[in-house]
C-alpha cells in the first residue's frame, strides 16, 4: 500500500510577500526517496514556481543545505521516510531569503574571503619545480577540514552568527584552520591576526551547533579552539 | 552591459583554471557561473588525475610518452596524437602547480604525491587525494580565483553568443537571482561548462550537467566533434547512478556476477577490472543481458571491496563509503555494492584546436564541453581532471594572447542586438501559449538516449531515436512554461536548457547512426569491428534547423599506428 507524506514548505518572494507562508504538498513515498528528489517532484509536477538550489545530488556540491524538521542538513542525502508523516522544509536560517528555499549567500561568501582562503607560501617551491614534500602524518592533520563543501549548514546553525552579523563564523574559521593546520602554509601569523580580531575566534562560545549540524562531520568547534589556543599563546608570548 | 576582456563561462575546474591563468597574465577576467563555482560538478570527481610523476616504486620508468601511448590506445586511436602528447607532457607541470597552490594530495611514505593504478594505464599514474580529488582541486582553484581577485557572476545562465558571423563580441545571460537578462561585451569567451550527462536518464552527472551551452555554441556556427562517443562508467550505484570511483578497482576491488565470479577474466584476462571503461562497461552489460546479473537487481552486478579491509577503505575510499551508507543503506566494508554502468562523460563536444580555440574568433572552449580531441573514442580514467587543468591553462593563455593582440574593436552594437533578440525570445517563451512541456519532452529524450544510444547500438533503434529526437526538436518550438515569475524561475531555466540539450542529443544520435563501425565507446551490434580504412576520422556536426549536418576530418597520427586493443 502506498504511503504519502506531507511536505510543508516555506514559500516567500520578499519582493511580493510581506511574510512567508507554508504550503503543503502531498507526496507518495517511494523506496530511496530523498528530500531533494521530493522537491524535484513538486517542482516538476505540482508547483513550478518553487525555488531551491541543487546540483550534484550526491552530497558533494553543497548547494542544497536546508532547514529540515528543525535541523540543517543536505536535502540530497536525507531520506524522506524516517522524517515522519509531515516534513517541515525551510531555508537555512538567518540569511536573507532570496526566494523560497534559496537564501542570499553574499554574507557567507564575504566571510570566506576575509580569512585569506588560500595557501600562503612564502618560500619558493623546490627548485626542481616538483611538489613540496609533506609527511603522511602532516597530511593527516588536515584530513577532516579539507572535506568542507561550504554548504553553510554550520554557519547558519551558529547562534552567535545569528545575532552577530560581523562574526566570521564557523565555516570561514574552519577554512582558516584548514590552512593553519597545513604544514605547507606559512600564513600563520597573518591569519592569527585576523582570528584575533573582535569578529574572530573569541566570539565562539563553544555551543557546538556547527559541529553537530555539519553534514561532513567536521569537528569545527575543535578547529576554532585550536586557533584560539594559538592566538592565546601568541599573545601571552608577546608575539601578537 | 558589463564589459570584460575575457569572460569565462563555467566555474568548474577548466573554467577556474582558465580564469586564474588570464588573471595571472594581467588580463581583466570574469567568470559567469550557473552555480557558485564550488558547486560545479568537477567537485564530484573522485579517483584522481593522471601525470607521469614516477613517484611510486612500481612506476619509476613512467614517462609522459608512455602516458600518451596509453591515452591514444585507450582512445581506440581516434585521439589526435599531437594533442594527447601535449596533454601528457603538460601534465607534471600542472599537477605540481596544483600542489604548490595547496591541493591536499595523499602522500607516499617519503612525502611525495601518491599515485594509484587506474584503468588502461601501464603504471600507477593517477595522483589522488583519498577519493575526493576533484573536490579538493575545485576548492583550491576557487581559492586561487579569490586570491587573484577574479570577478565572479554567480548564478547566471549564459543564453546566446553575440557574433557578427566573423567574430564574437560577447554574450547574453540570465541572472537567475533577479530574473533579469543582461549582456556582456567581451573580446574573448571561454566556454567551460562541463558535460551533458543529463541528456541520458541513467547518468553519474549532476542535475545541472545538462550541456545546454553546447547548443549555444552550435547555434553560433561552431561545430561539434565526435559527439557519438559517450562514456558509460562501469560502476554507478543502482537507483541514483552516483559514481563509485575507478579508484575502488585501482585499490584492488573486484567486480562479480551473481555466481560470485570475477567475470572480467573472460573479457580482459590481463587487466581484469582495470581494463579501460568502455571494455568493463560492455562486459558488465553483457553479463546482465545474458542473465548473470543480480536477481531482482534491476540490471546490476556487484562491486566488492570487502577483501580490502576496513582500514584501507577508510583511508583511501572514505567518500564512496559515505555515499553507500547514505544512498544504499549499506556499508561496503561489510557488503558488496550493487552497481551498473551509467552515462559518465562525453568524449565529444565543441570542436577546438590544441589551444582551445574554436572556428569562431573570440570563442574558446575547454574541459568536458570541448573536444580537442585528446580522448578520442574512449577516455581513460584520471584524464578528465587532467584535461581540465591542462586545457584550462592553455585556453586561458591563448585567450589572453588573443585579446592582447587583437586589432579590431569590440562591436558593442552586436552585443546590444543579441540582447534585444534574446530578451524577446525569453519574453515570448514566458508568454507562450504552447502546449508542450519540459518534463514530457525531456523524459522522452532521456529514455531514447539511454535505451537506444547506449552501450550497445544497432541501426534500427538508433534510427528510431534520431527520428524521435528530431520530432522532439520540432515539438520544442511549441513549448510553454507554467511559472511566469522572473526571479529564480527554475521552470524557465530548465525549459531553456532543454533546447540546448536536444541539440546535443540529436547530434549524438546522428553521429552514432552514421558511424558504421565499432570503436571505443561506440559499439555497434551490426558493425562489430573497427574500420580504420573508412572510419579513422573525426565526425563534425554542424547546426541546421532540421538537424545535424555531418562531415569528417582526419585524425592526426604522430608516433603510433593503429593496433588491436588488448588488455
Amino acid at each position: 500500500m502506498s504511503q504519502t507524506v506531507t511536505l510543508r514548505i516555506y514559500r516567500r518572494d520578499p519582493d511580493l510577500d510581506a511574510a512567508p507562508k507554508y504550503q503543503n504538498y502531498q507526496i507518495e513515498l517511494t523506496p530511496g526517496l530523498t528530500v531533494l528528489m521530493a522537491l524535484y517532484h513538486v517542482l516538476e509536477n505540482v508547483d513550478k514556481t518553487l525555488a531551491f538550489r541543487a546540483s550534484c545530488r550526491s552530497a558533494v556540491c553543497g548547494s542544497c543545505g536546508m532547514h529540515i524538521n528543525g535541523k540543517n542538513m543536505l536535502a540530497c542525502e536525507t531520506q524522506l521516510a524516517p522524517l515522519g508523516n509531515e516534513v517541515l522544509i525551510e531555508p537555512l536560517p538567518h540569511l536573507p531569503v532570496l526566494k523560497d528555499l534559496a537564501v542570499d549567500m553574499t554574507r557567507f561568501w564575504d566571510k570566506y574571503e576575509k580569512v585569506r582562503p588560500y595557501l600562503i607560501a612564502l618560500k619558493a617551491p623546490p627548485p626542481s619545480g616538483k611538489e613540496r614534500l609533506q609527511s603522511v602524518e602532516d597530511r593527516k592533520k588536515i584530513d577532516e577540514f579539507i572535506d568542507c563543501i561550504l554548504c553553510a549548514c554550520c554557519h547558519t546553525s551558529c547562534s552567535t552568527a545569528w545575532w552577530d552579523k560581523e562574526y566570521l563564523g564557523p565555516a570561514a574559521l574552519a577554512k582558516m584552520y584548514r590552512f593553519v593546520a597545513d604544514s605547507r602554509d606559512e600564513g600563520g601569523a597573518e591569519r592569527l591576526q585576523i582570528a584575533a580580531r573582535e569578529d574572530g575566534v573569541f566570539r565562539c562560545h563553544t555551543i557546538f551547533n556547527c559541529t553537530e549540524e555539519c553534514p561532513k562531520k567536521i569537528p569545527i568547534t575543535f578547529g576554532i579552539q585550536e586557533i584560539k589556543k594559538r592566538v592565546l599563546w601568541g599573545k601571552l608570548a608577546g608575539r601578537m | 552591459m558589463m564589459k570584460h576582456k575575457v569572460l569565462v563561462v563555467g566555474g568548474g575546474l577548466a573554467g577556474l583554471r582558465a580564469a586564474v591563468e588570464c588573471a595571472m597574465l594581467g588580463v581583466d577576467t570574469a567568470v559567469l557561473s550557473l552555480l557558485y563555482p564550488v558547486r560545479s560538478h568537477s567537485g564530484a570527481a573522485q579517483g584522481g588525475v593522471n601525470a607521469a610523476l614516477a613517484n611510486m616504486p612500481e612506476c619509476k620508468d613512467d614517462t609522459p610518452a608512455k602516458h600518451a601511448y596509453d591515452t591514444v590506445k585507450g582512445a581506440d586511436f581516434l585521439a589526435d596524437q599531437d594533442c594527447s602528447e601535449i596533454l601528457t607532457t603538460d601534465a607534471p607541470t600542472r599537477i605540481y602547480e596544483l600542489e604548490h597552490w595547496g591541493v591536499p594530495f595523499s602522500r607516499t611514505p617519503d612525502g611525495k604525491i601518491a599515485q594509484r593504478p587506474f584503468g588502461g594505464a601501464g603504471y600507477p599514474r593517477t595522483c589522488y587525494a583519498a577519493d575526493k580529488t576533484g573536490l579538493y582541486i575545485l576548492h583550491t582553484l576557487n581559492e586561487q580565483a579569490v586570491k587573484h581577485r577574479v570577478k565572479v557572476y554567480n548564478e547566471w545562465a549564459a543564453l546566446s553568443l553575440a557574433s557578427d558571423g566573423a567574430q564574437n563580441h560577447g554574450l547574453v545571460a540570465l541572472n537567475l537571482q533577479t530574473g533579469a537578462i543582461d549582456a556582456f561585451a567581451a573580446d574573448a569567451i571561454i566556454i567551460a561548462t562541463g558535460g551533458a550527462g543529463r541528456i541520458y536518464k541513467r547518468t553519474s552527472n549532476a542535475m545541472q550537467s545538462t550541456g545546454y551551452t553546447l547548443g549555444m555554441a552550435y547555434r553560433a556556427g561552431i561545430p561539434f566533434k565526435d559527439m557519438e562517443f559517450v562514456q558509460f562508467h562501469p560502476t554507478t550505484i543502482i537507483g541514483t547512478n552516483i559514481l563509485m570511483t575507478e579508484g575502488a578497482r585501482g585499490e584492488g576491488g573486484y567486480i562479480i556476477n551473481k555466481d560470485n565470479e570475477r567475470f572480467m577474466q573472460r573479457y580482459a584476462a590481463k587487466a581484469m577490472e582495470l581494463a579501460p571503461r568502455d571494455i568493463v562497461s560492455r562486459s558488465i552489460q553483457t553479463e546482465i543481458n545474458e542473465g548473470r546479473g543480480l536477481p531482482d537487481g534491476g540490471g546490476c552486478v556487484y562491486l566488492d571491496l570487502r577483501h580490502l579491509g576496513r582500514e584501507k577503505i577508510l583511508e583511501r575510499l572514505p567518500g564512496i563509503r559515505d555515499i553507500c551508507i547514505s544512498f544504499l543503506g549499506l556499508d561496503p566494508i561489510e557488503k558488496p555494492i550493487p552497481i551498473q554502468p551509467g552515462q559518465h562523460f562525453i568524449m565529444g563536444g565543441i570542436d577546438t584546436d590544441k589551444d582551445g580555440a574554436t572556428i569562431l574568433p573570440g570563442v574558446f572552449a575547454a574541459g568536458e564541453c570541448a573536444c580537442v580531441s585528446v580522448h578520442g573514442a574512449n577516455r581513460l580514467g584520471g584524464n578528465s581532471l587532467l584535461e581540465c587543468v591542462v586545457m584550462g591553462q592553455r585556453s586561458g593563455a591563448a585567450a589572453a594572447k588573443f585579446v592582447q593582440g587583437k586589432s579590431s574593436a569590440l562591436k558593442e552594437s552586436v552585443v546590444a542586438d543579441a540582447l534585444k533578440k534574446t530578451s524577446s525570445d525569453v519574453d515570448a517563451l514566458l508568454k507562450s501559449s504552447g502546449k508542450e512541456r519540459l518534463v514530457t519532452l525531456r523524459d522522452a529524450m532521456q529514455d531514447a538516449m539511454t535505451d537506444k544510444i547506449g552501450i550497445f547500438r544497432d541501426e534500427k533503434p538508433m534510427a528510431e531515436a534520431l527520428a524521435l529526437l528530431r520530432e522532439l526538436r520540432k515539438r520544442y518550438r511549441n513549448i510553454g512554461v507554467d511559472a511566469k515569475n522572473r526571479k529564480y524561475n527554475l521552470d524557465l531555466l530548465h525549459t531553456i536548457e532543454l533546447g540546448g540539450m536536444l541539440d546535443a542529443a540529436e547530434a549524438t544520435a546522428a553521429g552514432a547512426l552514421a558511424r558504421k563501425e565499432s570503436r571505443g565507446a561506440h559499439s555497434r551490434l551490426d558493425f562489430k569491428t573497427r574500420d580504420d580504412a573508412n572510419w579513422m576520422k573525426h565526425t563534425l556536426a554542424h547546426f541546421t534547423p532540421d538537424g545535424a549536418r555531418l562531415d569528417y576530418e582526419s585524425v592526426t597520427v604522430t608516433k603510433w599506428q593503429p593496433e588491436e586493443r588488448k588488455y
